[in-house]
């Protein structure tokens, strides 16, 4: 079913989250104001990135990285115009020009770059197209998007907006499950992260750490995009319905409360 | 005679008054307005700006309330007290706008930090082409896995029923643990 949407609603922060915990496989195109992005992923990873009608051969890659020169650039052009990337990353290999860990790392930074580039898309139409995969003679990468996501929620900067997606600094935090490897968080945002607990409300956590309630919705909120923490109740805090919400104290005529509301809605 | 309420909350035009229609044994005293400005109005032509109200009797003594809540963020200051003494809350979003997501998001911790009452999330218009997958929903509305997230026709009385037998069932399965 539809997975389709406009960057007004939904920011390109917001995508790769979804993305990146929903494991999924396939592109996303965004019709921007000016130009049209494919983004690929495989398995919830960055596989592949072109906006418009950018050279993002691997060629033209190297080259803006210094990695060949223009000399031999313009050789792959005019004896290697056939080829695919694959075939030609390959062969730089083999000619000792370039290292497979330089093609990759390359096309890494560059994928990455475009990616960024989005973050400043306000305007566009997205969807995502389960059936397209990255092109196959284009090499793909595989690159975790917690980073890039953390990067771009930092620019999320309107404290409305932040107040909307975090209303109460009474909750507390708690780690998802997911892993968190080779995350790169700023000092504030280890600050919180140190403190991440059930038993510690954002207020808390903030008012230890002597963060404003800006700052403190700003890191958690980046958090939260890269799915590394959650937003739970705070471990003190009782979580059956409370004493008000029963016109009886007694725990066995609560439950037999439920039990004949249960009876009545089955028979509506 | 006694008495105990749910309330059905949600963004703007997610289907709450209709929820409530479908279940409800007296017609849903609803306060409804004309809506006054043009995106809104393109949506839906009324809404409600203090609270639906529907009602459920289980039997000479016990009487269910179902307390809808005006969905715009401008008449927020309604939504703490209709959550007072509430048994647990149901989230209604519209699964085929996503523009409504966030807010969705926000309205559900905004009511999650105002009573520790178990809720469950309705995914309402699940039966249109264009609404998102059920596990898209849950995240791009950043609900763990052990919160409910239900496929849900508002107009449509058994599915209204399962969301409300599953909100019950949450809440005895809460006493049952006693959390």
């Amino acid at each position: 079913m539809a997975l389709r949407g406009n960057l007004r609603d939904f920011t390109i922060t917001q995508l790769l989250n979804l993305i990146n915990l929903a494991s999924k496989t396939g592109t996303l195109v965004v019709d921007g104001s000016t130009e049209q992005a494919h983004i690929s992923f495989r398995a919830g990873k960055l596989a592949y990135a072109r906006i418009g009608k950018e050279d993002g051969s691997l060629a033209a890659v190297l080259y803006k990285a210094n990695k060949i020169n223009a000399n031999q650039y313009r050789a792959i052009a005019d004896r290697a115009g056939q080829m695919t990337d694959k075939e030609l990353g390959l062969l730089l290999i083999n000619a000792g020009y370039v290292t497979q860990e330089d093609i990759l790392l390359n096309l890494q930074a560059y994928f990455t770059d475009l990616v960024r580039k989005m973050f400043t898309w306000v305007e566009g139409i997205f969807r995502f197209e389960n059936d397209i995969l990255p092109p196959d003679d284009r090499i793909n990468v595989r690159l975790d998007l917690e980073n890039i996501i953390i990067e771009g929620s930092r620019q999320l900067r309107e404290l409305e907006q932040l107040q909307d997606e975090i209303p109460s600094l009474d909750m507390a935090l708690k780690f998802t499950e997911r892993p968190l490897t080779n995350i790169n968080l700023s000092v504030d945002e280890w600050k919180v992260v140190k403190f991440v607990d059930p038993k510690n409300s954002m207020r808390q956590i903030a008012k230890t750490n002597k963060l404003t309630e800006l700052e403190v919705r700003r890191i958690v909120y980046g958090l939260l995009q890269a799915g590394l923490v959650e937003l739970v109740r705070p471990a003190n805090a009782q979580i059956s319905p409370n004493a008000k919400s029963f016109p009886t104290q007694d725990k066995e005529e609560q439950k037999s409360l439920i039990n004949k509301l249960i009876g009545r809605i089955r028979q509506i | 005679m006694q008495t105990v309420k749910m309330v059905v909350t949600g963004p703007f035009s997610a289907g709450k008054t209709q929820f409530i229609q479908s279940v409800s044994e007296i017609d849903v005293v609803a306060t409804e307005r004309k809506i006054s400005s043009d995106e809104e109005r393109s949506v839906k032509s009324s809404t409600t700006v203090a609270m639906d109200f529907g009602r459920i009797t289980v039997d000479e003594d016990l009487v269910l309330y179902l307390f809808g809540t005006p969905g715009q963020k401008r008449f927020d200051f309604m939504w703490e007290i209709l959550s007072e003494g509430m048994l647990g809350f149901i989230v209604m979003v519209d699964s085929t706008r996503p523009e409504t997501f966030r807010e969705a998001r926000s309205i559900l911790e905004t009511f999650r930090a105002y009573a520790p009452t178990p809720y469950v999330v309705a995914a309402n218009k699940q039966d249109m082409d264009d609404a998102w997958d059920l596990e898209d929903m849950r995240h791009a509305l950043r609900l763990d896995k052990n919160t409910k997230l239900l496929p849900c026709v508002a107009r449509d009385k058994n599915s209204v029923k399962t969301i409300l037998l599953e909100l019950l069932y949450s809440i005895l399965q809460e006493m049952e643990s006693g959390k």
